[in-house]
């Protein structure tokens, strides 16, 4: 175990975009090590991969976090943990203040409701030979809702209509749907269970821009209407700018910044985050080469062999030799501020 | 080659020329063939030095303009019509051999997909050199040395180390990087990029970009880039061209393009776009979905998502007109005209 998570204890995990609003979901020192290679997961050719490492969160009620990262930073790991589908080495996953994990698995079964996946590619997550309703009312069939059974079907043709699908193609399957209608059933399956928070990884990236705002201004409908919660994983930025209320950016494993849009998009701490920021191609002939690009060197490191101190010094521009050593502590910016970073030297402009 | 730079002079050949490129695409039985025309009619222009991105969304047959032009679909599969000229010389019309000596000499592709582009069980040095000696007479030994320059000049650290490694060895962006160094291997003068970072993470996609930019630059070969992405488009082409449903709706010089969008269409991407930039409030989509493949309706095939449809788009298909100074635009209601914007 790194050394430095005992450090979480001190350091509240608490971000805040609507500051009144109580914390629904909750990471603390989340850890999950994979070992691979070597029979039985001995001998050699054996790894550890730090898919994620410690790593804390916070989710208020009805609001948006966006996780940020490229591949291989870990975000999937992240998203199964927060769903319990995977144990993680260490750490908790809390939903209302109660640690999932710790749960009877009746009550995890049923606690599980509470937060539902979108997932990323409406074209493989559906089942090809059910029909538009079956999708929609599986959730409910699978978990024995409380609705009697034939309300379940008036219930699916309901969420279709909320999500924007004609009820009436019900007995459609998949494939007769574009993909921005799959990505809607999708939606709507996993609004079935009446949940409060929606993990949604990469909801929109294999959408079309003109269908993924679409599906982008349906999500933040559903929200307002529902006051539903979203964790809203993406590598695309300005797609997180336009949902998230909160951003954590991720890197091998550990977020490196953390706060609210505003800041970490206006004012980023971090230089990941700035080398991010500056290599999303901006829809803007007239801005090119107005400001500095910054264009980082060479790949991220393999989550097994990641350098030792700061995860980004072999790519960091202002790396020194104790960012080599120490790694570096998710801090606040300003004393008592919202925004933390994990940096030796944070960008203070 | 020539390394002549400068946007486009007064009106000199074109290096690139597709004119009313068609593909059709093949399925069915042999004794009920089945064919949906997918690109209904593409002409577009690429002078020396000049970068044009092909911009459309999935379905808008972009790819396979691409594919059609470089000879690249099977017979079997697709019908290609219309003609392309590089240099003057019909490229559908040369015998298979004659066009697949100036592939590769003279036009050269790189994919979105390097790692099902390259051939897994052959060394990538020897997939770049073995470019060179199908086209050139030169022993192993010139081949090979040549190889490694090339995968120097892509920033392959230690290429003649790297030379005898397999695709699956290297990342994402070195894989990339192949492809490009296998691309230039042959100094050609047009290089066509179809989705050439999509498969990257943004940070590496920006080094592949001004990897391309730095190459094209000193070797003044002429890009044409075929992306979904409108802000690649915005930082990396001269010209851009908007494709929907198999035609070319709008082109423009890039800044006429993004400033003041004449069809619909291109104002409606613009719209639907999450950008880093002002307030982050909800996007405007265009509503509805892309047409799907095969027989049109009458009239425009915008005109059901369009927001500025009349009556006479039901029924006239626009064409691709001038619209001066340096536009061209397939719409019965541009929106200059109307003073729209």
């Amino acid at each position: 175990m790194p050394d430095d998570v005992t450090d979480t204890g001190k350091s509240p995990t608490v971000t805040a975009a609507a500051p009144a609003a109580p914390v629904l979901l909750e990471a603390r020192g989340l850890v999950r090590h994979y070992t691979s290679g070597g029979p039985f997961g001995i001998g050699r050719g054996r790894a550890t991969v730090r898919a994620v490492d410690g790593v804390d969160l916070a989710l208020r009620s009805g609001s948006t976090l966006g996780l940020v990262g490229e591949s291989g930073c870990g975000k999937s790991t992240l998203t199964r943990l927060l769903l319990a589908l995977d144990r993680p080495t260490s750490g908790t996953v809390r939903v209302d203040g109660r640690d999932l994990l710790g749960l009877p698995r009746s009550e995890l079964r049923r606690r599980r409701r509470d937060i539902q996946l979108v997932m990323q590619d409406p074209y493989t997550s559906l089942d090809p030979r059910m029909t538009a309703l079956e999708i929609v009312r599986e959730p409910m069939d699978v978990h024995r809702a409380p609705e009697a059974k034939h309300s379940r079907s008036a219930r699916a043709r309901e969420l279709m209509e909320m999500v924007g699908l004609d009820p009436d193609h019900g007995h459609r399957h998949p494939h007769q749907f574009s993909g921005g209608q799959r990505q809607r059933l999708g939606i709507a399956r996993a609004l079935a269970l009446r949940p409060r928070i929606l993990l949604c990884d990469e909801p929109v990236s294999a959408l079309d821009v003109s269908v993924q705002a679409q599906v982008m201004n349906l999500l933040k409908e559903l929200q307002r209407t529902f006051g539903l919660s979203y964790v809203f994983i993406a590598h695309d930025l300005a797609v997180v700018r336009n949902i998230a209320d909160e951003v954590a950016v991720m890197y091998l494993g550990r977020i490196v910044e953390q706060g609210d849009r505003d800041t970490v998009y206006g004012r980023p701490a971090h230089p990941y985050t700035r080398a991010l920021l500056s290599a999303v191609p901006e829809p803007d002939p007239r801005r090119r080469g107005e400001s500095e690009r910054i264009v980082l060197q060479g790949d991220p490191p393999s989550p097994a062999r990641p350098p030792a101190g700061c995860p980004f010094h072999t790519r960091c521009w202002k790396s020194e030799k104790v960012c080599t050593e120490k790694r570096p502590v998710l801090t606040p910016t300003e004393p008592g501020g919202e925004r933390r970073v994990a940096c030796h030297f944070p960008e203070n402009d | 080659m020539t390394t002549t730079t400068g946007g486009t002079p007064a009106e000199p050949q074109p290096l690139l020329e597709a004119e009313d490129l068609t593909v059709d695409l093949l399925s069915g039985t042999p004794g009920a063939p089945r064919s949906r025309r997918v690109v209904r009619g593409v002409s577009f222009t690429l002078h020396e030095g000049e970068t044009l991105a092909l911009i459309g969304e999935s379905g808008s047959g972009k790819s396979l303009s691409a594919m059609a032009l470089m000879g690249l679909l099977p017979a079997t599969t697709a019908e290609v019509g219309g003609s392309v000229r590089h240099r003057g010389t019909d490229l559908l019309a040369l015998h298979p051999d004659a066009l697949r000596a100036r592939r590769g000499k003279h036009i050269a592709m790189i994919f979105q997909d390097a790692l099902s582009a390259l051939n897994p069980t052959l060394t990538v040095g020897f997939q770049i050199a073995e470019v060179i000696r199908a086209h050139e007479q030169v022993g192993r030994r010139e081949a090979r040395a040549r190889a490694v320059e090339l995968m120097a000049r892509v920033r392959i650290p230690d290429p003649a180390r790297r030379y005898r490694d397999y695709p699956h060895q290297f990342s994402g962006g070195m894989r990339q990087r192949i492809m490009i160094a296998s691309a230039l291997a042959l100094s050609p003068d047009v290089l066509i990029a179809d989705e050439p970072t999509t498969a990257l993470d943004v940070t590496v996609q920006a080094q592949i970009m001004e990897l391309l930019a730095e190459l094209r630059e000193s070797t003044g070969s002429a890009l044409l880039l075929i992306t979904h992405d409108l802000g690649l488009a915005a930082t990396a082409a001269d010209r851009v061209a908007i494709m929907y449903a198999g035609h070319i709706v709008e082109q423009a010089p890039v800044e006429d393009l993004y400033d003041r969008p004449a069809h619909p269409y291109t104002e409606g991407l613009l719209a639907a776009l999450p950008r880093l930039e002002g307030p982050p409030d909800d996007l405007t989509p265009i509503p509805g979905t892309p047409p799907a493949p095969g027989p049109l309706p009458p009239g425009c095939s915008f005109r059901p998502r369009c927001p500025a449809a009349r009556d006479s788009c039901a029924t006239r298909q626009p064409a691709l007109l001038p619209a001066p100074p340096a536009r061209l635009v397939a719409c019965h209601y541009p929106l200059e005209a109307s003073s729209a914007r």
